[in-house]
Formats: structure tokens, sequence, C-alpha cells
């Protein structure tokens, strides 16, 4: 008791300094997981949370007998799988190839732009994609060139997901790289020295000094990606599909959108949503787990 | 050795090239997006415009500036980034002094935090309680639920956390309390560090198009985020945009263009600063300790 106190006298600063984050993740964080009982729930609007009729696991039931639920589902794992792999492969890849410039005036310039797109908002990168991918867009323009009619590419469903996982490449992969840039310039010179007296070439050093030196933290970035396998960005998708590109662009989220908020399914909303929580939290507490063992890697 | 030298110059030439264009892709929209907002009608509808305006002119830009919603969206946005980030910052800065150093129930409060990253109460949940507390059709709704975020706190955390010791401990002996040192020394020393968090948040709050449009009824209450979304995504001109007669007068895509472009510019302004900071905050963020 005594030693409370004493802690509390001098540190009761520290205390207060973490009341207001704490007050805003209770509200805003917190108090939403509370609400999650409607997922359990018949909830009706004009009855609330306390008067709602419960319904056990109902609502859950039905995300895998509604076809729709289910094909949202599939898109998204499809969707979020193919922007993982790539995702994880290209930055290392051209990391790799960066390194190899070594005119700095040049790597910076080329680091400047390849960085750029991440910070543009998915409104402005949709409205780009429109009317770069529209009948009279650009892309259009070209092909007609070539001789074939033009496409309506955004929307053609059996091109939607491509161009999902491709455009969101472009916008992530120079960002991507940062780490592995970082992780790259971490590795001792000494190697590469010893390396260049033994007559190593420079796709040799790359192999066997580059690529281990990074390893550890593409161990990281591959382990902590598990954690999205159902994230397959709202943003997104939310700017770029229409009705026409439901039946393979359509993710959790925009379902999950759509049921709740434009139908007035707010339960099943709910569950479909908690669901997706659910199996997120679980696969990021492993890939967290995965990530200290194999390379010390903490949250905090 | 000679055969290597040869090779290596061929990669060379390979790779740069290689490189610079996937530079200049990432560019390029951008340079055509503003072409086109610079074009004239008949040129950007017939699909000519690349990446230098056809018939230069700035009529896009003039009826931008002419619609009265576009210019209020305009101010929603900087104000909203301007109080969100100094609000977001206020608590960030605060609970990440106090998480850098060792007190009683620091784990507990660590995980309590770190919780937030891993699992939240979804759209629906968070809706229902927004709403409960009066936000909706509220401008506090821009402002205080995405204040909190775990990932920029860690980030502080790990900033405070490399300050030395030895500054603070001379600080406390000499009587200064935890608020002083925290304003007067661990500030003013991680100005990059808090450069960083800062900007991110900053283009956070502006990009940001959801809430706009959850809780606001009246799309005058749109920031520009929101507005654009509407406008240009669902290309619902109705509400937004000047009257459809002005619309039609003048070509759709090159407005569009234009509004799109405006949407983007303060990104592209700060752009500068930002890059000169976010590397090292990455870095930090991704590898510690």
């Amino acid at each position: 008791m005594k030693k409370w106190k004493q802690e509390f006298n001098h540190s009761w600063p520290l205390y207060v300094m973490v009341i207001p984050s704490f007050i805003l993740a209770v509200v805003f964080c917190y108090a939403p997981m509370g609400g999650l009982v409607m997922a359990f729930q018949d909830y009706k609007p004009w009855l609330g949370i306390l008067g709602s009729e419960s319904v056990g696991l109902d609502n859950f039931k039905r995300i895998f007998e509604f076809r729709e639920s289910y094909q949202a589902i599939i898109n998204t794992v499809i969707i979020a799988v193919s922007k993982i792999i790539l995702e994880l492969v290209v930055p290392i890849f051209m990391a790799l190839l960066l390194n190899e410039v070594k005119n700095v005036g040049l790597k910076k310039g080329i680091q400047t732009l390849v960085y750029l797109p991440h910070f543009l908002s998915w409104v402005t990168v949709a409205g780009m994609l429109q009317d770069i991918l529209g009948l009279d867009g650009i892309v259009n323009n070209f092909i007609q060139r070539l001789g074939v009619k033009p496409i309506f590419f955004l929307g053609e469903a059996g091109m939607f997901r491509q161009i999902v996982v491709i455009s969101d490449l472009w916008k992530g992969f120079g960002f991507g790289m940062i780490v592995y840039l970082a992780a790259i310039s971490n590795i001792d010179q000494g190697l590469y020295e010893a390396a260049e007296i033994d007559g190593a070439s420079r796709l040799q050093q790359a192999l066997h000094i580059t690529l281990p030196g990074i390893v550890p933290m593409i161990i990281v970035m591959a382990t902590l990606s598990l954690g999205n396998v159902l994230n397959a960005g709202f943003d997104q998708i939310f700017n770029l599909y229409s009705p026409l590109t439901y039946s393979t662009g359509d993710i959790i989220d925009t379902y999950v959108y759509r049921q709740s908020l434009v139908n007035g399914q707010y339960s099943f909303g709910t569950a479909v949503g908690l669901f997706k929580s659910v199996i997120g939290l679980l696969l990021t507490v492993i890939s967290y787990k995965i990530a200290y063992k194999f390379a010390g890697y903490k949250i905090f | 050795m000679r055969h290597t030298s040869l090779s290596r110059k061929i990669f060379t030439v390979c790779n740069t090239i290689f490189l610079v264009t996937a530079a200049l892709l990432c560019l390029l929209p951008l340079v055509n997006l503003l072409a086109l907002s610079l074009s004239g009608k008949s040129a950007a509808n017939s699909g000519i415009v690349t990446f230098w305006p056809v018939d230069f002119t700035l009529k896009a830009y003039m009826k931008t500036f002419q619609n009265n919603n576009f210019i209020r969206s305009m101010v929603i946005s900087l104000l909203r980034t301007v109080v969100g980030t100094l609000v977001s910052m206020l608590a960030i800065t605060t609970a990440g002094y106090a998480l850098s150093k060792d007190f009683k129930g620091r784990t507990v409060l660590m995980w309590f935090f770190v919780f937030t990253m891993l699992f939240g109460g979804g759209l629906i949940p968070s809706y229902l309680v927004n709403t409960s507390l009066g936000l909706k059709n509220n401008f506090l709704v821009y402002i205080l639920p995405g204040a909190f975020g775990c990932y920029n706190l860690i980030l502080i955390m790990n900033f405070f956390k490399s300050i030395p010791k030895a500054l603070e401990e001379a600080a406390l002996i000499d009587g200064a309390g935890f608020f002083t040192v925290f304003w007067k020394i661990f500030l003013p020393l991680s100005k990059a560090g808090l450069a960083t968090v800062a900007l991110f948040i900053m283009v956070g709050n502006w990009n940001e198009w959801f809430t706009g449009i959850l809780y606001m009824s009246d799309t005058k209450n749109y920031p520009l985020a929101s507005f654009l979304q509407v406008i240009v995504v669902q290309g619902n001109q109705q509400d937004l945009a000047l009257d459809p007669t002005a619309a039609k007068a003048m070509s759709e895509r090159t407005i569009k263009a234009a509004q799109v472009f405006i949407g983007a510019l303060p990104i592209l302004m700060v752009y500068p600063f930002l890059q000169k900071y976010f590397v090292t905050g990455i870095v930090m963020g991704a590898v510690k300790e």
C-alpha cells in the first residue's frame, strides 16, 4: 500500500498525461466493442441494444447461407492475398535494384517519385483511374490505335480484381521499399569489401550479402501482413466498384456497408464485420508471435 | 575481368532505364490530370490530351473557384486538418511521453492501447456510439473519433525513448516536474519526430472522406475529400456542382480534373517536407530497439 502511494506521489503527472488518449480510446474504440452484442440480436433502432431480441448465432449462420456474403468473403481473400504477395515481392525486388544505382542524385530522384502515390487519397486515385481507363481515356485511345475496340475497364467484372491489385501496387510499392532500403543500409560495408577482394561479382554480392542481410526484415513484413488476409482495402474498392463489378469486387467491408447502412440490416452487417474482426485478430496475434519468435520483433 | 565490367555496364543501363520508367509511371497520371485540367473542352473530350495541355485555358479552374460549395468544403477541410492535427498531437504526445517512462501500470496501459490496433467494434457499433454522442451533423465528428491512433502513439513513444535519460534525470533533480521536462526538454528535442507524425496525421485528415458521407446529412458540410468522392466518383452532380446548364457548358471532364488536382495539391505541397522526415519515421516504427 505504502509503495503504491510513494509511486503515485512521484509519477502522478504521468497518469494525468495518459488521460486524454485513455478517454478517446475508451469512448471511440472500446465503447463500440460493447455494441458488438447486436451481432447476436435482431437489432431494431427503436428498441435499442437493451430492448432488441436476442437471436443467438442466427446472423452468423446466414453469412454462409447468402451467396452474396459468401462471395464477398471469397473476393476479399483473393484480392487481399494477391496484394499481400505482390506487395511483398515487388518492393524487395525494386529495393535490390535501386541499391545498385550508385548515382546519389538519381537514386534520390527515383525515391522521391515512387514514394509519392502513397500519400494520395483513394478518391484522387479513383478519379484519375476513371479518367485514364474511361472510354475516352488514354488507355483506350492507345488500344484503339492498335485496332482494338474501346473497353469500359472499370465495368468489366473479369478485370476488376486485376485493376484493384495493380493500382494498389502502383500506389504502395515505393513506400513498401523504405524498410528494405533501411535494412540494406544497415548491412556491414566490410562484407562487400571482403567479397570484392575474393572476386565476387555484383550479382553474387546481391544474392549472398544483400539479400540475406534483409531476410529478418522480410520475415517481419511477411508475417505482419498475415493479419491483412481479410483486409482488401475498403477505401479503394468503395471508390472503384459499381453494381457491374459486385460479382468479383464486392468485399466484406463494402458488403457490410451496403447491408447495414443502405439496407438497414444492422445486426447482420455487424455480424459479418465481427466475423472479419475476430479472424483478423487471431491472424494478427499469430503473426506477431511468429515475428517475435523468428525475428525478435516486438510491437512495443 | 573485362567481361564482367561490360555486363556490369549493360546491367547499369538497363537497371537505370527500368527504375526511371517505374518512377515516371508514378508521376505521369498526375501530369495527365494537370494537363487535362488546363486543356480546352473539345480537346479534353476527344481524348487527345496526354501529358501537355491542348488549347490551354484556365476556365476549368475559374469555374471551380466560382462554385461556393467547393470553396466551402475546402475551408471545412482546412479547419478539420488544423484542429484535428492539434487535438491528435496533444493526446498522443502527452501519452507517448508518459508511456516512454517506467511507472506502475505502464504495461497494462500499453496493452490497453495496443488492443485498439488489433480489434474494433466495426462500422455499425461505431456509428451508433458516435450518433448517440450527438456527433451526427456535428463538426466534432471530424476531430474526435479519429484523434487517437495507437500506431502514431508508438512512433512518438519511440522517439521519446531515444532521448538520453541523463537529460531528464538532471532536470528532475533540479526540481523540475514531469510536465516541465515534457514541455521544455522532450518536445523541443524531438521536433523531427513530431513533424513526421504531425504531417502523417495532416495528410490523413485531409484525405479522409468517409466520415463526411456517413455523418453529414447536408452535403454543404462535407470536407473537400467527401465532396470530391461524391462529385467525381459517384458522378452525382445535382447537389454539389454548378447549376446543370453551367456544368454542361463546360467540359465536365476538365472541371473534374481541375477539382481532383486541387484536392491533391496540398499533399503535393507538403510532400517535400514530408519526404524529409518520413523515412526516419517509418524506420523507427518498424525496427525498434
